[in-house]
């Protein structure tokens, strides 16, 4: 055989092969798929998050950035996160009262007259990815599930719209969202984690209420802050696992 | 966002303000407890004898079946994606509870329901094969699976599996309608559900309204075909249908007062709401004119004698609001489990629509449609004895 000819096949040979693989690379590039992220193994990880009442202004900035990051329907009322204002008299506390106008999402309206006897915070809540989660229980299809890094996630393309987890979750956080007719919740900006960013929510708090925490990874401060403070999650008698740690909640929280 | 908080009372989480489950989650519970209570009284004449519900029997089977087809057409029509629903039995998460209500209904609808029904017709399905003709006569061969042995040892043998089956099918009933109370009782999430009571209050108030569904069904059968009512079977139905109801209504004021005595942390918003937004249908519709109502008057049927007319006419009205008692009991759980905020801070209000996919309009279709069912399974095979060409009377 020609030696000219040898490598020319050879080097079409190669080329054709290259390019093939090349092609399928930048398919999987273009879908997009977070959770191969280089260096992200999820059984690293064990994400959660504490938040510190005393420090939220309700400014409502988490709020506006989650639904700008994710995407989340503006009207009527579904929220990934949202902000609770509680007003508590000291002699009934067991009864408080609670305002969310629009999630919190404008902010809290200005009270003109501030009464010193009643104690006011704010509460920002959002899905407590739970890892004995009550939602993940009750879905008869298993489309949404707790990723091996902690993460309560949903399935869109095998959710059935059934509803049954909304009902199950004992503190308010999936809706259905009504473009897809599936459910929806916060995902913990599972996008963002897996390439090493916080969560919207997080990224925006202005004072720090609201870090992301990896359980796994014995450097985070995490570990050091529930050191630190007397914390505790929402509803406890529900023995959720909840992974949403508030310091300083009241107890008239719901 | 004004219109939704408009029905809005105190404070809830945001994501509650809009209701998850409608009517047509009503009506499942309904439908099925109408399907498991009707079973219930056929296996009473088939397995314990009862000779004076014998009129009842294959009447109360068909109604069965009725409802047992239509049940999931309201939570097929509810889903998000109906087209995915078969994947609750390709992939059924085995720890949920909904999960397995595609096995559970399959169980019932085929290996009790039809088999019961088939062996127990195969004989009128052979003779009537052998009498018709044309499309009726192949469709007749087919129902008989185009076997014709109608010996005596063959009857003797249906006769015998018939037996076994109903056997199996009594704690069959008991689970399809069990497992209903308990896929909403499993919620711990929700106070106004969370009960393991819930399973069996759900059970006795499906055998409750089967047995009302069968009797007002056998009642307007007789009427319409001018025969006259078999006063020792009504009198039978009626005695067990006021048995099964003092037990219903034993284990619901039960749970009741529990929750009174008990008093805990959701006692306060639950009570609240069942004296405000929930009063009509639970404290006037269910309790008043749908439980001690009916159970007075069936009460009464017992304790003084009376005419015969004077007894069809109470069973007749009795049965029409157990009924409505049972659905406004189904509503009050399914419904009223949504009212009230999981903060117990707040109220929303259910507003139905007419003519949606699940409004009102689709509501009533649904619940109409068993009895164009029923009507269509009475003609192809009748429960009552009927004059065939030239071959006597069978049946």
């Amino acid at each position: 055989m020609n030696p000219d000819r040898r490598a020319f096949l050879q080097k079409t040979g190669k080329l054709l092969v290259l390019s093939a693989s090349a092609s399928v690379a930048w398919e999987a590039i273009v879908a997009g798929r977070p959770e191969t992220a280089e260096n992200y193994k999820m059984s690293d990880h064990w994400w959660g998050m504490v938040i510190d009442i005393d420090v939220c202004i309700g400014c409502g900035n988490c709020v506006r950035a989650c639904k700008v990051e994710n995407d989340v329907p503006r009207e009527p009322l579904f929220f990934r996160t949202w902000v609770e204002r509680y007003q508590v008299t000291p002699d009934d506390l067991e009864h408080p009262t609670v305002d969310s106008p629009n999630g919190g999402y404008d902010g809290f309206p200005v009270q003109d007259k501030v009464d010193e006897k009643v104690k006011h915070f704010y509460v920002p809540k959002l899905c407590n990815h739970c890892h004995q989660s009550p939602c993940v229980q009750v879905c008869p299809v298993g489309a949404t599930f707790v990723s091996p890094d902690g993460v309560v996630l949903v399935d869109k393309t095998y959710c059935l719209g059934c509803r049954y987890c909304v009902q199950a979750c004992p503190y308010g956080c999936r809706f259905i969202d009504p473009r897809t007719q599936t459910v929806d919740k916060c995902t913990l900006c599972y996008h963002r984690i897996t390439k090493g960013l916080t969560t919207a929510c997080c990224e925006t708090c202005p004072t720090g209420a609201r870090q992301l925490g990896d359980l796994k990874n014995p450097k985070d401060p995490i570990h050091e802050f529930l050191r630190d403070h007397h914390v505790l999650v929402l509803k406890p008698q529900m023995a959720t696992g909840a992974k949403v740690y508030y310091n300083g909640l009241d107890g008239s929280v719901r | 966002m004004e219109s939704v908080l408009q029905s809005v009372q105190g404070f809830m989480y945001p994501n509650e303000v809009e209701l998850q489950w409608g009517i047509l989650i009503v009506l499942y519970p309904f439908t099925t407890g109408l399907v498991a209570g009707a079973f219930i009284l056929a296996s009473l004449e088939r397995v314990f004898n009862v000779e004076a519900v014998k009129p009842t029997y294959r009447l109360a089977l068909l109604t069965a079946l009725a409802f047992l087809l239509v049940a999931p057409l309201p939570l097929q029509l509810h889903l998000g994606h109906p087209e995915r629903s078969l994947e609750m039995y390709l992939t059924p998460h085995t720890e949920s509870a909904m999960a397995m209500f595609g096995f559970v209904y399959l169980w019932y609808l085929m290996v009790v329901l039809v088999l019961e029904i088939w062996l127990d017709y195969r004989k009128d399905i052979v003779l009537m094969w052998r009498d018709s003709s044309g499309p009726t006569r192949w469709l007749y061969g087919a129902m008989a699976l185009w076997s014709d042995n109608i010996s005596p040892a063959s009857l003797a043998l249906d006769d015998r599996i018939g037996r076994a089956l109903t056997v199996i099918g009594i704690p069959s009933a008991f689970l399809l309608h069990g497992y209903v109370g308990f896929i909403f009782g499993s919620v711990k999430a929700n106070p106004w559900w969370s009960t393991p009571l819930m399973p069996i209050v759900f059970l006795f108030s499906a055998i409750v309204s089967g047995i009302a569904a069968v009797m007002l069904v056998y009642m307007v059968t007789a009427w319409w075909r001018e025969r006259a009512f078999d006063m020792g079977c009504l009198d039978t139905v009626a005695r067990y249908l006021f048995y099964a109801f003092l037990i219903d209504f034993s284990l619901e004021m039960l749970d009741l007062i529990h929750r009174i005595y008990e008093a805990d942390e959701s006692f306060r918003a639950l009570d609240f709401m069942v004296h405000t937004r929930l009063y009509t249908s639970q404290v006037l519709v269910q309790i008043l004119a749908g439980t001690i109502v009916p159970l007075g008057m069936l009460g009464l049927t017992q304790l003084v004698q009376m005419s015969e007319k004077a007894r069809r006419r109470i069973y007749a009205m009795a049965g029409v609001l157990t009924l409505i008692g049972v659905f406004a009991m189904r509503w009050n759980v399914v419904i009223g489990g949504q009212l009230f905020s999981k903060s117990f801070l707040g109220y929303t209000s259910y507003k139905m629509n007419f003519a949606t996919r699940e409004g009102l309009l689709p509501a009533i279709l649904l619940l109409i449609l068993p009895f164009v069912i029923l009507a269509v399974l009475i003609r192809l095979l009748p429960p009552w004895k009927v004059q065939r060409r030239g071959a006597g009377v069978s049946g």
